[in-house]
């Protein structure tokens, strides 16, 4: 007795009633996912004129000769928006694997045959994509499925289990009835994420963005190439776009809002909250050529006259800007720049030490209105990992680290 | 209004590529052979072909930039996925094997032009190869790009080829817009020739998937298409200066045959070192312009229709049967022209038997993929558009099945 089956094995199989005649073949098979996310609920049968639908328990035994049913009482089949046909909806489809975090497209689904009470059940075990399923795919009906089982022997499975396995449904209405969610997505990397993002069409990325949540759409837009990041922004709602741009760095939100029409990313500004907004504003002013372009907001500045335990406290109510943090900035009464300290330097230092002590060498910055040239000049020069912004009065208005200077250059 | 223009300018120039190049490498070895056939023998008599081939062209290509920005996929996923993957398979199958023979002729292109500057075939066929491989496996999409624009460039060696030369433009403008039919045989073929070869299911696999890579969407569509407008009208106009060239170098001192292009190009030596050295420089150009897309178009139609990984930013490890199957199509095409008494004329005729299969199924898909409203929202054929569409399909697959018959009446015969 054969303990798995293929989808293309199923199709076509024929089916017995009590006496052993043939009532139809297999035309389908579907789940219903918010009662089971794996089990097979019914048949689809092709018989005569009409469809007729097989319950789950209305099965005694399938395998590869045929399925005899223990209940004959069928109905005619009738669409409906609770089942997911693997025929029809999965097969051929791209969905997403999680686990190993790429887009694939379904060749074939492979089924465990399981016991439930006095019933054979099928339960989905695994979505095959790769060689072996293609040939599956092409002799399917062409050849006794015993015998293609024996010439796919050679070639290596290549297949996702089924819990890894992401739908995109781009229709809000039925991702909840099908209960599909894009929870497991949320969880990968915002840079894996953004290269599944990119490689979905419009409609279904757009779903993606506008279902997770903000944070970590925010994230992996960060990451998706200009173009495209500026597609999704204007296809969403003007609400939950303002909602991603806010969880976005100053600076590549107002990279993200140039690059829209100006009526779009006006829509979106004013659905954003004060502060975040006006930040971003600030940031638009600038010529895309000017330094200020490539400047982040986010920074930690310091009174001249502060000490290492200043620092450590002020780090510790900003822990959110830790992870790309490299470096704290001194600034007199007028916030005129006067010193960088390097991160680094805050751990070998006693607490009482002034942390003008420990700045770096000669003071480096750019004007805000300077041409970005001057700020690639500056930064290999130097080997910088972060550059200070200064106003026409030198006021500290911003910063540049090395991550936005890699994005320009290798958009180039 | 004024900033409204600059920006559709700025949008259009962000835009350029996939339609110029796909109408651009339509001028291949082979296109180049037939237009010059076609103005050696008939002088200027088939120019008024140009304008019915570039409007079939845009009819086409139009659908493919629309279905590409609208639904964000290529035509072989679209048609793996409305189609089922056996009807992909075959479609796939056919494409493969079209390509190859266009391959193969390109680097046949490539060894005849280079021989005019007597370099040998084994020195020029393997360098060529060598070179379109490491192109696309070491180059990243905008670089290729970039390239790829700037061989589009050089086509402008037959403009000036053509200028040296001194044909008689007012018998070639009044040919252009005059249509002549004659019930001369060789006549006919060499018109069915002109218009069944300039399209080919290549073109719509390459442009639609140029336009997904590109992130064209729907808001940047109407530049496109304007894109896609500028490429065809441009490769007519190229096609127009070859044909008048030859017109003006061959036909106009006895109309007789030419072999290939490379003859053509021989022909051009009594009008000045420069006219001939452009020409053949043009068919090399074209020929590696062509040699360097259709393997790499070939590989990602396949890999994403039958769904493996693909692109020149995977490693090999990640995407084995893509680049096994780019770097075959190189080798093998570039191989077979090193082996002397290779029936290579054979194997064009037979690719324009299988274009003659492939090409009816792929355009009839497309419409009916253009129609499909859960694919294209709005964007649906209207129905003029389907009149017209449905006018230019029946059209060039009738002339295709009538190439499909003088190609095999010639491989019998």
């Amino acid at each position: 007795m054969e303990e798995l089956l293929y989808f293309t094995e199923l199709v076509g199989l024929k089916v017995y009633d009590l006496r052993g005649r043939r009532i139809g073949r297999v035309a389908d098979a579907a789940l219903v996912p918010l009662i089971d996310p794996a089990r097979v609920d019914r048949y689809l049968v092709g018989g005569g004129w009409a469809w007729l639908t097989v319950r789950y328990d209305q099965i005694r035994s399938i395998g590869l000769d045929g399925i005899h049913l223990q209940d004959e009482r069928l109905t005619p089949y009738h669409d409906d928006e609770y089942m997911l046909r693997i025929g029809r909806d999965l097969l051929d489809q791209q969905i997403v694997d999680v686990d190993g975090r790429k887009v694939v497209r379904v060749n074939d689904v492979t089924f465990e045959i399981r016991r439930e009470q006095s019933a054979q059940v099928l339960r989905v075990l695994e979505v095959d994509v790769g060689l072996r399923s293609i040939l599956r795919r092409l002799l399917q009906g062409v050849l006794p499925r015993r015998w293609i089982r024996r010439i796919q022997t050679p070639i290596a499975p290549n297949s996702i289990r089924w819990e890894h396995c992401n739908i995109i449904e781009p229709d809000p209405l039925r991702r909840l009835r099908l209960n599909i969610s894009y929870k497991m997505l949320e969880k990968l990397h915002p840079a894996d994420l953004a290269d599944i993002v990119e490689e979905l069409g419009p409609e279904e990325r757009e779903s993606i963005i506008a279902s997770i949540d903000s944070e970590v759409a925010a994230e992996a837009l960060s990451e998706v190439d200009p173009k495209t990041q500026a597609s999704i922004l204007e296809a969403l709602e003007a609400e939950k776009a303002a909602e991603i741009v806010e969880e976005m760095s100053p600076d590549e939100a107002a990279d993200a809002l140039a690059e829209l029409e100006e009526e779009t990313s006006e829509e979106i500004l004013e659905e954003m909250d004060a502060e975040p907004k006006a930040e971003v504003r600030e940031l638009l002013e600038f010529d895309e050529h000017q330094a200020g372009s490539l400047m982040n907001t986010e920074y930690v500045a310091l009174n001249e006259n502060a000490t290492v335990r200043d620092a450590v406290e002020a780090l510790q109510g900003n822990a959110d800007l830790l992870e790309t943090l490299s470096a704290v900035f001194l600034v007199d009464e007028e916030g005129v720049l006067k010193s960088a300290i390097p991160l680094g330097r805050l751990f070998v230092a006693a607490p009482g030490v002034p942390l003008r002590e420990l700045a770096a060498g000669p003071l480096l910055r750019v004007k805000a209105t300077d041409h970005r040239e001057r700020v690639f000049e500056i930064f290999d020069k130097y080997n910088l990992l972060n550059l200070p912004v200064v106003d026409e009065e030198g006021r500290l208005c911003g910063v540049i680290t090395a991550d936005d200077i890699i994005s320009v250059l290798r958009n180039r | 209004m004024l900033k409204r223009i600059r920006r559709q300018i700025a949008i259009f120039f962000t835009v350029i590529g996939p339609g110029f190049i796909t109408a651009m490498v339509d001028n291949d070895a082979g296109g180049i052979f037939t237009y010059s056939q076609a103005g050696a023998k008939y002088g200027y008599l088939s120019l008024w072909t140009l304008a019915p081939i570039a409007l079939l062209l845009v009819i086409t290509q139009e659908m493919n930039a629309r279905m590409g920005a609208v639904t964000g996929k290529g035509l072989s996923d679209l048609i793996r996925e409305e189609f089922g993957l056996r009807v992909t398979f075959f479609v796939m199958t056919l494409l493969v094997l079209t390509n190859f023979t266009n391959v193969m002729a390109n680097f046949a292109g490539v060894a005849s032009s280079l021989e005019l500057f007597a370099v040998p075939r084994w020195v020029s066929v393997p360098l060529a190869a060598a070179a379109v491989w490491l192109l696309v496996v070491k180059g990243t999409y905008r670089s290729v790009e970039k390239i790829f624009l700037g061989a589009c460039v050089f086509y402008v060696c037959y403009v000036i080829s053509a200028l040296l030369i001194e044909p008689d433009w007012q018998q070639a403008i009044s040919s252009s817009v005059q249509p002549v039919l004659m019930l001369d045989p060789d006549y006919i073929t060499l018109v069915i020739g002109l218009v069944g070869t300039s399209i080919a299911p290549w073109m719509q696999f390459y442009l639609q998937a140029a336009v997904v890579e590109k992130g064209i969407s729907e808001r940047e569509y109407a530049e496109s298409r304007i894109e896609v407008i500028v490429g065809c009208v441009t490769m007519v106009v190229i096609a127009f200066f070859i044909i008048v060239a030859c017109a003006g170098a061959i036909w106009a001192h006895g109309p007789r045959d030419i072999e290939d292009a490379a003859h053509a190009a021989q022909a051009l030596k009594p009008f000045g070192p420069y006219a001939f050295a452009l020409f053949a420089a043009g068919l090399l150009n074209a020929s590696l312009f062509a040699a360097s897309i259709l393997p790499l178009s070939t590989a990602y139609s396949v890999c994403e229709g039958l769904g493996f990984e693909a692109g020149v930013n995977k490693s090999f490890r990640e995407a084995p049967i893509f680049y096994w199957l780019y770097t075959l199509l190189i080798v093998l095409g570039a191989g077979v022209i090193l082996i002397p008494g290779f029936p290579l004329v054979r194997m064009i005729l037979l690719s324009q038997v299988l274009n003659g299969v492939l090409l009816p199924l792929v355009l009839i898909f497309m419409v009916l993929l253009v129609n499909k409203r859960e694919l294209m929202g709005r964007w649906v054929n209207t129905r003029l558009q389907n009149a017209i569409a449905w006018l230019a399909v029946v059209i060039l697959i009738g002339l295709t099945l009538a190439l499909v018959g003088i190609s095999l009446r010639d491989m019998l015969g």
